[in-house]
Formats: structure tokens, C-alpha cells, sequence
């Protein structure tokens, strides 16, 4: 075996302008098989420590579905906002231990702003129970402070200090913009790999007092109040978009889920946050499926063109498999030699896929977390993709048995001098 | 046709031999009898067609004859089974082809060497021969003529009269039993055939190898101990001392 391996890695090398194309071929399809595997997991790893020790998700009724994509992941807008009667109400249940408010609309470049209280720094938690740090600064404590996450941080080059304006809406297409009532960066969070890393946190304060004056998305013409007399105005929240609810007792979280769900004075919803995002992952699984199913083809397809050069080129080796059974191989050694060279350029074609995957994702690392949301690990091989790689070197080990048995049938013919 | 049998007594012995490609049609080869003892040189010639290849094929254990027996060093090819001719083959017979006799991406001397990476048995008489197969590789290079500097070189890059002694050194090494060359001399001129020919009878000699040449050029047939001719379709004339 190991003379084979010792001509097949010969053999490979002479034939490698040839092999070269099928090499790029499949290393293309195990950069794009193991990378829709890495995306999806870490998808699902940003999904499920996007958020911890949290109970219920509470919102206005509508999509359990909506009210976690606005609440969890700052996608979307809120059709409609409870009260904030609601919120007291929730928060002085005696079942409940804390609530966090989130008022949502606003943005600032893009970055969704979210107006909240200390709770949110208190006891929002992601990923294994862990609470959110600050890197530098502090939390905000005055009407116009805003704490950044660490993706707003690093893309906009915002250190404490430094002066930001909010738009009002969301997304590029807010026009309107708070420039009037600046807000002053007081505290970095540390990278947590959840939607926090995209947000502004402001005070629920904050949020009114830049509204005064506004009617219907824009501000009234004439009417600008100046920073320092907006404190005069009554800055008490009158709704909240949703509330982050962790109970005293989990136990009794069916009950207050049930509770609110006939809740009298409001039509309100309660979400279970690891129910959701199963439901938001299973929709999701459809076309991860797909991006899976598409990338076993490009491989299926890197295979084949793989069989099909070697099985072309056995014309062309016909007396140079003549010489090796003069020299004493068998049949078996001529099959032993063409899977080693299937395999072997398998093997090249996972680690070179491997690596150039690594190498994507390295450089696209900043834009994937940006524009995506997730951060793709460039290097490491978890489990499922080694199992992947594994089934890449077993295929193209299948695959060459084709191209090996017809070689095996053309050196039984050809004797030792083939007729060319 | 049969071949006178030799005092050495038989290295190599075919008996009412019958075959042929169609199995319908009139054998391709007929050969009642025919032995080779070790160190005994044999000249086989005949026209194009005859089945001078088919000999080869079958002597080497590649094909099976419809009828008859031949037998190697006491085994009898047509009982044993595909995967023990093919290790009879690597183990004791050497092969010299007209041309194309190397595999070119291979150094010369990986190339003489090979027959030792499929045979542990010529691996292991290279190494009593030389201490190591790769000096005895470069022992058999040497005596052959060619220079040591072209040992790493590529096989394609050398000349044909060099990559036949090349071809003749591989399939010298590790001292198989049996030599066979198939028509080695027809590419090279007058002078580099006859050199060629002293060196390879030299050395099967020296290495007390059994010689069966192929060759449609008769005018050689003196250079061994004996001849055999093949005519198409079956017959062939009894083997006679040159």
C-alpha cells in the first residue's frame, strides 16, 4: 500500500495542470458544503444566546413570530406597543422578579436605538447566563447618554465622548432625524456576538424627550424645544413596544403566560423565548435545507468532474498501467492506485476547501457580522464538520472506484502491451 | 512445435499449449512442448501476427491458455489464481519492451526500483545482492553504461537507447529467474542494437537469468542458445540449436 501511495502521489503530481481544475473544482464545493454548515450553526448559536434567563417575551398581540424577531433580534417594527399601565402591572405581579422595558423606532446609521432602563443592564443575559459588560464608560445615567454595543462601536468609530444624533424610523430609509437633541456616548459594551452588538441603548427617557413636539413621525413645524428645557416636560413613558420578563419561580411560567394572555384592560401576547425561536428555526430550516441540498450538489457535481478527468485520462495511461503489471501489479494495485489518487485528491480538495473557506470568512468576517449578524469562526473543526469532510473523502473514495474498476478491466485486456 | 529440453533442467515448461483470442476460430498458438532452463537463452521470432505477444501475455500470467499447462518454476500458472500470477510475475520474471518501457514521470531510478516496491522477494535479493535495493538499482545502472548523474533524471528525458537500458536494468533487478524482452533492439540503430544485446546477455548471465527474446529480425538469432518460430496462425517450426 504504501508503494501505491507512493505512485499515485506521482502520478497526481505529473497529471497536475489536469488535476488542478478538479482540485478547484471540489475544493470550491467543500468551501461551499462546509460553509453553509458554518453558517447555519452559527445562525443557530447566535439564535440561542441571543438570549437567556429570560421567561416570557411580552408584547400587543399579533405574531409570536414578529414579536420575537423586534424584541430579540431588532428586525422588523412592532405593529402595535402595550401600554405602559401594562408594564407597571407586570412588574409589580409578585410572581415576577424583573421586567425590562424596550421601546423600539428609532435608529441612528442604520443601528437600531433602544430605549430601555438599568433592568436591561441588570438582567438581560445571553449566551451561558452571562450578564452584558462595558469595555469602557459607564451605563447611562442622564436624559441624553447613550451606551453603544460593540459592532456600532467598532464600524462607527464611536469612542465616550463623542456626539450622535438619532433618526426616527428604522433602517436607511429613516429621514427624520433628532439632530436638534444630540446624545453623548457614555459607555462601550463588550462584544457579546448577539443583537446587542448592533443597538444604542438610550434611556426610555431619552426616547421621549426627543419626541416632544412630534406628531405622526415628524416634528411639528415651528416647534423645537432646546435640550435644557425638555427636563420641564413630563418624560413618563406612555407605551413600551415590549417588556423581557424573568419570574421569581419558573414554574409559574405557564400560568402567567395564560394570565396575560386574557389580560382585561389589553390584547397582549406572552411568548416562551426558547419555543419561539425553535418555530423561528424551524422556518429557517426550510431553506437551510435548500443552501445544504444545493451545496451536496456542487460537491456531486466536483465529484464528477473529478471521475470524469481521471476516466478521460486512462486512455492516455493505458501502457503506463501495462508497465505496472509487467513489474508485478496485480489487479488490486491498479484499483488500490486509482481510489488512492481519488482519494488523495479528495483529501486535497477538503483541506484546500477548508482553507479557503477559512480565508473567506476570515476577510468577510467584519461584513458577515454587519450585514448578517453572524460571526463565522474562520478556523476550528467542530464535529459535524469533520464528519463532513469525512463523507467528502469516502465519496470521492466511491467515486474513484468507477474510473479504478475501468482501469482495472483495460489492464485485463491489454495484457501487458496494450493495443493503442 | 516443441523445444529440445536442456541439462539445467526446466525453469520453464509449456505442454500441449492451445490459444486464441476467438475461441471459434483456429488456435492463435499451438505449442506442444517448450522448456527453459535457468541460464538458458531463447530466441523467439516470427511474423507479425503469429502471437508472439500472446506468449508474452501468457507466459507472464496475464492470459489463460484454452488447453494446456505452463508451468514456472514448478507452479503451474493455469491452477493458480489471478492475484498469485500476477505475485509469480513481480517475484521472478523480468519484462523488456520494444518501447514506452518506462513510466515517464518516474526518476530512472524509481524506475529500475519498481518491480522491488511490488515485489518484497526482488526488494529482499536487491538488498542480499547490494545491501540495498537502491545501490543495487545503481550497480545495474552502472554496468549497463549509463551515467550516474542521469539517475535522478526524468525518465522521458533521456534518449530511447537509454531508456532501454534503463528498461533492462529494472528488469534485471532483484535477479528474476526469468528475463523476457520483447523485440527491445527494434528501435535502436546497428550499433546501439548489438551493444545493447552484449550488455543484456552479459548481465542475464551474470545474474543466471533464463533469456527469452522476441525478435522478427533473425539475423540475431545466433546470439542465443536456441530459437523457436512462430507462424501464423498455428503452426511453428521446432526450436533448434543455433
Amino acid at each position: 500500500m504504501k508503494a501505491m501511495l507512493w505512485l499515485a502521489l506521482q502520478s497526481a503530481w505529473n497529471r497536475r495542470h489536469t488535476l488542478g481544475l478538479t482540485l478547484v473544482a471540489l475544493s470550491l464545493s467543500v468551501a461551499m458544503l462546509l460553509g453553509v454548515e458554518r453558517a447555519r450553526d452559527a445562525a443557530k448559536q447566535g439564535f440561542e444566546q441571543s438570549i437567556a434567563g429570560t421567561d416570557l417575551i411580552v408584547g400587543a398581540r399579533g405574531s409570536p413570530l414578529q414579536l420575537l424577531l423586534y424584541s430579540v433580534f431588532r428586525l422588523g417594527e412592532a405593529s402595535h406597543d402595550m401600554s405602559w399601565n401594562s408594564y407597571q402591572r407586570l412588574r409589580d405581579d409578585p410572581a415576577v422578579a424583573w421586567v425590562i422595558p424596550l421601546t423600539l423606532g428609532d435608529s441612528h446609521q442604520g443601528f437600531p436605538v433602544l430605549g430601555t432602563n438599568q433592568d436591561y443592564f441588570e438582567h438581560l443575559h445571553y449566551g451561558d447566563q452571562r450578564p452584558l459588560a462595558l469595555t469602557s464608560g459607564r451605563r447611562f445615567e442622564q436624559l441624553f447618554e447613550v451606551v453603544i454595543g460593540a459592532e456600532v462601536a467598532r464600524q462607527l468609530g464611536y469612542k465616550l465622548g463623542d456626539k450622535l444624533a438619532l433618526s426616527h424610523g428604522q433602517g436607511p430609509e429613516a429621514l427624520a432625524s433628532h439632530e436638534d437633541l444630540p446624545f453623548e456616548v457614555v459607555g462601550l459594551l463588550a462584544r457579546t456576538g448577539t443583537p446587542v452588538d448592533r443597538t444604542l441603548h438610550v434611556s426610555l427617557q431619552a426616547l421621549e424627550a426627543i419626541h416632544l413636539g412630534w406628531q405622526g413621525g415628524a416634528p411639528l413645524p415651528g416647534l423645537n424645544i432646546p435640550a435644557r428645557f425638555v427636563q420641564k416636560f413630563d418624560l413618563q413613558p406612555k407605551r413600551v413596544t415590549a417588556a423581557l420578563v424573568g419570574l421569581e419561580n419558573r414554574a409559574g411560567v405557564f400560568r402567567l403566560q395564560r394570565a396575560l394572555h386574557q389580560y382585561p384592560d389589553e390584547a397582549l401576547q406572552a411568548v416562551l423565548p426558547g419555543v419561539a425561536l425553535d418555530q423561528l428555526w424551524n422556518m429557517l430550516g426550510i431553506v437551510e435545507q435548500t443552501l445544504a441540498g444545493v451545496s451536496l450538489l456542487v460537491l456531486a457535481m466536483g465529484l464528477s468532474t473529478m471521475v470524469a478527468i481521471v476516466w478521460a485520462g486512462l486512455g492516455e495511461r493505458r501502457r503506463e498501467l501495462a508497465i505496472l503489471r509487467s513489474v508485478g501489479a496485480g489487479r488490486r494495485h491498479i484499483v488500490a492506485l486509482l481510489a488512492l489518487e481519488g482519494l488523495l485528491l479528495s483529501l486535497a480538495g477538503a483541506l484546500l476547501g477548508y482553507l479557503m473557506l477559512g480565508l473567506a470568512a476570515q476577510a468577510a468576517a467584519s461584513w458577515t457580522q454587519a450585514e448578517l449578524g453572524l460571526t463565522l469562526p474562520a478556523w476550528g473543526t467542530p464535529a459535524s464538520e469533520l464528519k463532513l469532510l469525512a463523507g467528502v473523502l469516502l465519496a470521492g473514495l466511491c467515486a474513484s472506484l468507477l474510473p479504478a474498476w475501468r482501469a482495472a478491466r483495460l489492464t485485463l485486456s491489454d495484457g501487458l502491451m496494450p493495443r493503442l | 512445435m516443441s523445444s529440445s529440453a536442456t541439462p539445467q533442467g526446466p525453469l520453464l515448461q509449456v505442454a500441449s499449449l492451445r490459444f486464441g483470442w476467438d475461441s471459434r476460430s483456429a488456435p492463435l498458438l499451438d505449442i506442444a512442448a517448450l522448456s527453459l532452463a535457468a541460464g538458458e537463452s531463447l530466441f523467439v521470432c516470427g511474423p507479425s501476427g503469429c502471437g508472439k505477444s500472446s506468449l508474452l501475455g501468457l507466459l507472464g500470467g496475464v492470459h489463460l491458455p484454452q488447453q494446456g499447462s505452463i508451468r514456472l518454476l514448478g507452479r503451474d500458472l493455469v491452477s493458480l489464481g489471478r492475484q498469485q500470477r500476477d505475485r509469480l510475475r513481480g517475484d521472478h520474471i523480468g519484462f523488456i519492451f520494444q518501447q514506452f518501457n518506462l513510466i515517464p514521470y518516474l526518476s530512472v531510478e524509481d524506475n529500475v526500483l519498481l518491480p522491488c516496491r511490488f515485489s518484497a522477494r526482488r526488494a529482499e535479493r536487491a538488498r542480499q545482492l547490494d545491501a540495498d535495493p537502491r545501490r543495487s538499482a545503481q550497480r545495474l545502472l552502472d554496468r549497463l553504461g549509463l551515467d550516474p548523474a542521469l539517475a535522478r533524471r526524468q525518465a522521458m528525458e533521456l534518449s530511447v537507447g537509454q531508456q532501454q537500458r534503463v528498461a533492462a536494468a529494472r528488469a534485471l533487478i532483484g535477479g528474476p529467474e526469468l528475463l523476457i524482452a520483447d523485440e527491445p533492439t527494434s528501435a535502436l540503430d546497428g550499433d546501439s542494437q548489438h551493444a545493447f544485446l552484449e550488455l543484456l546477455s552479459e548481465e542475464s548471465r551474470r545474474a543466471r537469468s533464463a533469456l527469452l527474446f522476441v525478435s522478427h529480425d533473425r539475423s540475431l538469432a545466433s546470439r542465443f542458445d536456441r530459437r523457436l518460430e512462430l507462424q501464423p496462425p498455428v503452426r511453428s517450426t521446432p526450436g533448434s540449436r543455433s
